[in-house]
């Protein structure tokens, strides 16, 4: 090859990399500019079930339960999770009896027509219900959709049951910045953004500023997309009275306790996945060097 | 196939017996045991392992959600939670399968990305090629199918916005677009009629990829692997046995792999999902951002980027479909970027493009994104149609060595491998 | 034996005769193999619905369901309507009326999207003519866009306070879907 196509040829690589690297740094610059909006930043809490050793404190879950019970319970259900698994071994570790007696007294009935008779309503004309068992739902107080709209102003309670995984966390910065951010979480095996938002959004009531306009019958939410929410301060300080009087009664507290416990409804099986996790992980790295060390031995002789 | 010694020896009588009747032993003996591999392959050549891996994994764990999941618009959702909850392992072998279909892209990528680098599409192997770009394609249409049956938000939107594409045929004949989607759905709109006929679909095309699969490696196997040299096999010494060496290695990249796999599953099962898929479908509210699964969202940003509808939906199965051509595409004469200057680094944009537009298709198409989106998409289409033709003809290639074996020990020995031939 | 070996056309015939004969047979066998994916009895069989409009007031908005569609039903103000009127259908983006009760080649006049003498009914399929969504706008609350009608939140399609798209890469205005006043506050859809 001579020296004068290697010249044409380095200058023609230059051209083709001085291309590339515009570019490439053309749209990072911009579209980390671009992503400004209004984005609403959500911090981050320390989960005790959040990373890779991650597990439920059940203490924490018992009294998340009692902020479900004596405040969330009012309009919102828990229709995936049952009375069972509140006494199961990957529940927060309630006694059965107690939970057989909590199912029992439960103001939200089940559902238990139509009887002998075929009529699904009593002769008062209320619909006809029984007590719940173990093996039944943790239901809210409506019986379905419209009748929870009727009663919220148009709004609807959402079931609680999966909350903590249907809401997330968006990052809001340049396109170098989300690639750090996603490595870090998937190291981590941080995935709690939804509970994060759901702390953010209990303890994120404030006044709204001067220049908003608040519709009628709406609050105003720091964390809550667009800051209208139909859902008034559920919580204020000493509400819940907590059996364990070191813990303070604050609203902080109430919120971190209840996202806990949520958390662990949307996911009970977490620690089992989790704690497998290890074992499997630790079976694949072993298996990786035995191959590894196997296959650079086999390899030697070719090489 | 490729030519090589049979030295299949049958051992027991059994084994006598049956080859003269159907030489099945003799077969996978000769293809997968004795098939000469080129010595010099790197880790990127063991992708498809990897893919096979990943394929029977899906299989065997789908085959077992189906006995949980109930393919019905009221519950299918629930079935999902009773998985997740109340099924033995359910939510171990939900996690494999929902994680299962993202890694099976990573690898696929990364194995068609290995293959434009080092010009594995280039005769003789473009039936090779095409074999594997329609395999992408069906496992785009088995995921797409995959993904509404959870029947979440972002399934049912996710259904609504890519059936709704075909109504853009619409403006070339009035109605036919409308007729199509209508015909898809089973209904005048996306309904549980919808995720039956997916869901039954969805169960079939995994069977037909493991056919179009056996063609890809049959194809592979009478023209044998490409190489990172490009240079085909000359002499023995240019080649290992399969078993144990590409055996061996494959292995121990299969289970760094499965390290990975494993992480998500374990410790991020829900990352590479979107939160809005666990809020049960409802017809009537639209999530404020509707975006595919990571794997869609190159195409997505081409599709959004053209201001026309039909225009974007024919952009975005033209990025697919011109795959197709690409070996009549590259003019050069030779195979590998490696020894391709200019092409490099050409290809390299092209990747960086590629993902580009990946992260583009996860942003809303405002602003500098759409803007983004159409310079990176006019690349897409520069490379394949413009640049890829032309370069090939201008290049002047980096010198190469004369044999893989060279390529592999240096000059000295390839000379001395070379003479001991003769 | 001999007269078939003399006749070698007559054979030919009979070969081609039976193979198409067995074409025909094989497209029929698919043809309801395709049909069966067409919408059923029991999902044509809700093809119409009736709608009580009494109940909704000047300004406000409902949505019922027709045929697994959402039809937004809008009692216009008179402003709105003005503002419908003013349009010059030169400005906009599709300049069709979009109105199943009117001939296709209408104009994208206000007068041509609604009733002649119900000018306040809106009647629009409520489905975004760009890939589907539903667009915000119903309730009072919504964000109704830059042109006080709709606003589709996936891809940021605008439409007026006639259902016309004015902004966004949707296509199409919202189709007028086939419906007739029953009674001057009852209309049947369909």
């Amino acid at each position: 090859m001579s020296l004068s196509s290697r010249i044409t040829g380095f200058v023609r690589d230059m051209i083709a990399v001085g291309a590339a690297v515009c570019m490439m740094s053309g749209f990072t610059a911009s579209t980390a500019a671009a992503a400004g909006g209004e984005p609403i930043h959500i911090d981050r809490q320390s989960w005790s079930f959040a990373g890779v050793r991650g597990k439920f404190d059940n203490d924490q879950l018992q009294r998340g339960f009692q902020v479900y019970q004596e405040v969330c319970a009012a309009c919102h259900g828990l229709k995936r999770v049952y009375f069972r698994n509140l006494a199961e071994r990957t529940g927060p570790g309630f006694n059965e009896e107690a939970v057989k007696a909590l199912a029992a007294s439960w103001p939200n009935q089940i559902f238990d027509g139509p009887n002998e008779e075929g009529s699904i309503a009593t002769r008062k004309g209320a619909i006809i219900k029984r007590p719940a068992r173990l093996s039944d739902p943790i239901l809210g107080p409506y019986d379905n959709d419209n009748q929870a709209r009727a009663a919220q102003n148009g709004a609807l309670p959402p079931d609680l049951s999966i909350i903590t995984k249907a809401r997330g966390v968006e990052y809001h910065g340049g396109v170098i910045g989300h690639i750090g951010y996603m490595m870090r979480d998937i190291v981590n095996g941080y995935q709690e953004g939804g509970a994060d938002y759901l702390y953010a959004l209990l303890t994120g009531y404030t006044s709204p500023p001067a220049d908003f306009k608040l519709s009628e019958g709406m609050a105003y939410n720091k964390a809550f997309p667009g800051h209208q929410i139909a859902m008034a301060e559920p919580m204020t300080d000493g509400r819940v009275k907590y059996q364990n009087e070191s813990v303070p009664r604050t609203v902080a507290q109430y919120s971190k306790d209840v996202t806990a416990f949520l958390a662990w409804a949307a996911d009970p099986r977490l620690e089992e996945r989790k704690s497998m996790g290890w074992i499997v992980m630790l079976y694949l790295l072993v298996t990786c060097v035995l191959l590894y060390a196997a296959k650079r031995r086999l390899w030697s002789k070719v090489h | 196939m490729a030519q090589h010694e049979d030295t299949y020896k049958p051992g027991s009588r059994l084994e006598q017996w049956l080859d003269e009747r159907l030489p099945l032993a003799r077969m996978m003996h000769g293809q997968f045991v004795d098939f000469p591999t080129p010595r010099n392959l790197n880790y990127l050549w063991t992708f498809g392992g990897i893919l096979t891996f990943c394929l029977v994994i899906q299989i065997v764990t789908g085959i077992v959600l189906a006995m949980h999941y109930v393919p019905s618009d009221k519950l299918a959702f629930d079935s999902i939670e009773h998985i997740r909850r109340d099924v033995n392992y359910g939510w171990l072998i939900r996690s494999v399968h929902a994680v299962g279909a993202s890694m099976f892209f990573v690898a696929v990528y990364v194995h068609m990305a290995r293959g434009l680098y080092y010009g594995s599409y280039k005769a003789p192997r473009e039936v090779l090629w095409i074999l594997g770009v329609i395999i992408y394609l069906l496992m785009m249409a088995t995921g797409f199918l995959g993904y509404t049956l959870p029947w979440g938000q972002m399934s049912f939107w996710g259904v609504t916005v890519i059936t709704n594409l075909f109504s853009s045929l619409d403006s070339i004949i009035p109605g036919l677009g409308t007729k199509i989607v209508t015909w898809l759905w089973g209904g005048y709109s996306v309904s549980g009629v919808t995720l039956n006929r997916f869901f039954s679909l969805h169960y079939l095309l995994p069977f037909v990829i493991v056919g179009v699969v056996a063609l890809h490696i049959w194809a592979l196997h009478v023209v044998g692997q490409n190489n990172p040299t490009g240079i085909e096999i000359k002499t023995k010494s240019d080649s290992v046995p399969m078993a144990p060496y590409a055996v061996m290695k494959d292995m121990f990249a299969l289970f760094a792999f499965m390290l990975v796999f494993g992480w998500f599953v374990f410790y991020a099962p829900d990352y590479l999902g979107h939160a809005d898929n666990y809020i049960e479908a409802n017809p009537l509210v639209t999530p404020p951002h509707i975006v595919p699964e990571w794997y869609y969202l190159p195409f997505y940003a081409i599709l959004r980027a053209v201001p026309s509808k039909l225009g974007g939906v024919a952009l975005m199965f033209g990025s697919i479909l011109i795959l197709l051509f690409l070996p009549w595409l590259d003019t050069s004469r030779v195979r590998s970027a490696r020894y391709r200057p200019i092409f490099k680094w050409l290809l390299f944009l092209f990747f960086f493009s590629f993902l580009a537009l990946g992260y583009l298709g996860s942003k809303p198409a405002e602003g500098v994104y759409v803007m983004w989106a159409q310079i990176f998409t006019t690349y897409y289409f520069l490379f394949f149609l413009v640049l890829m033709p032309i370069v090939g003809v201008l290049e002047t290639p980096s010198p190469m060595p004369r044999s893989i074996t060279e390529s592999v020990l240096g000059e000295k020995s390839a000379g001395s491998a070379a003479v001991a031939k003769h | 034996m001999a007269s078939e070996a003399e006749n070698p056309n007559r054979r030919d015939f009979l070969t081609v005769a039976a193979t198409s004969w067995a074409a025909v047979g094989a497209a029929a066998t698919l043809w309801p193999l395709v049909q069966q994916m067409n919408p059923d009895a029991s999902t044509q069989a809700l093809a119409s619905v009736e709608v009580d409009l009494a109940p909704v007031k000047e300004g406000q908005a409902i949505t019922v369901m027709w045929r697994g569609k959402p039809i937004f039903i809008r009692n216009r103000t008179k402003a709105e309507i003005e503002a419908a009127l003013k349009t010059p259908v030169g400005e906009l983006k599709d300049g069709k009326a979009r109105n199943s009760n009117l001939p296709e080649t209408a104009a994208a006049t206000d007068q041509n999207r609604v009733k002649k003498d119900h000018a306040n009914w809106l009647v629009l399929v409520g489905i975004c003519t760009h890939l589907g969504c539903i667009p915000k706008g119903q309730a009072l609350a919504d964000a109704k866009g830059d042109y006080g009608g709709w606003f589709c939140p996936c891809h940021g399609s605008h439409y007026d306070t006639s259902g016309r798209i004015r902004k966004g890469p949707a296509p199409e205005n919202f189709p007028v879907p086939p419906f007739q006043f029953v009674t001057d506050s009852k209309i049947k859809i369909g």
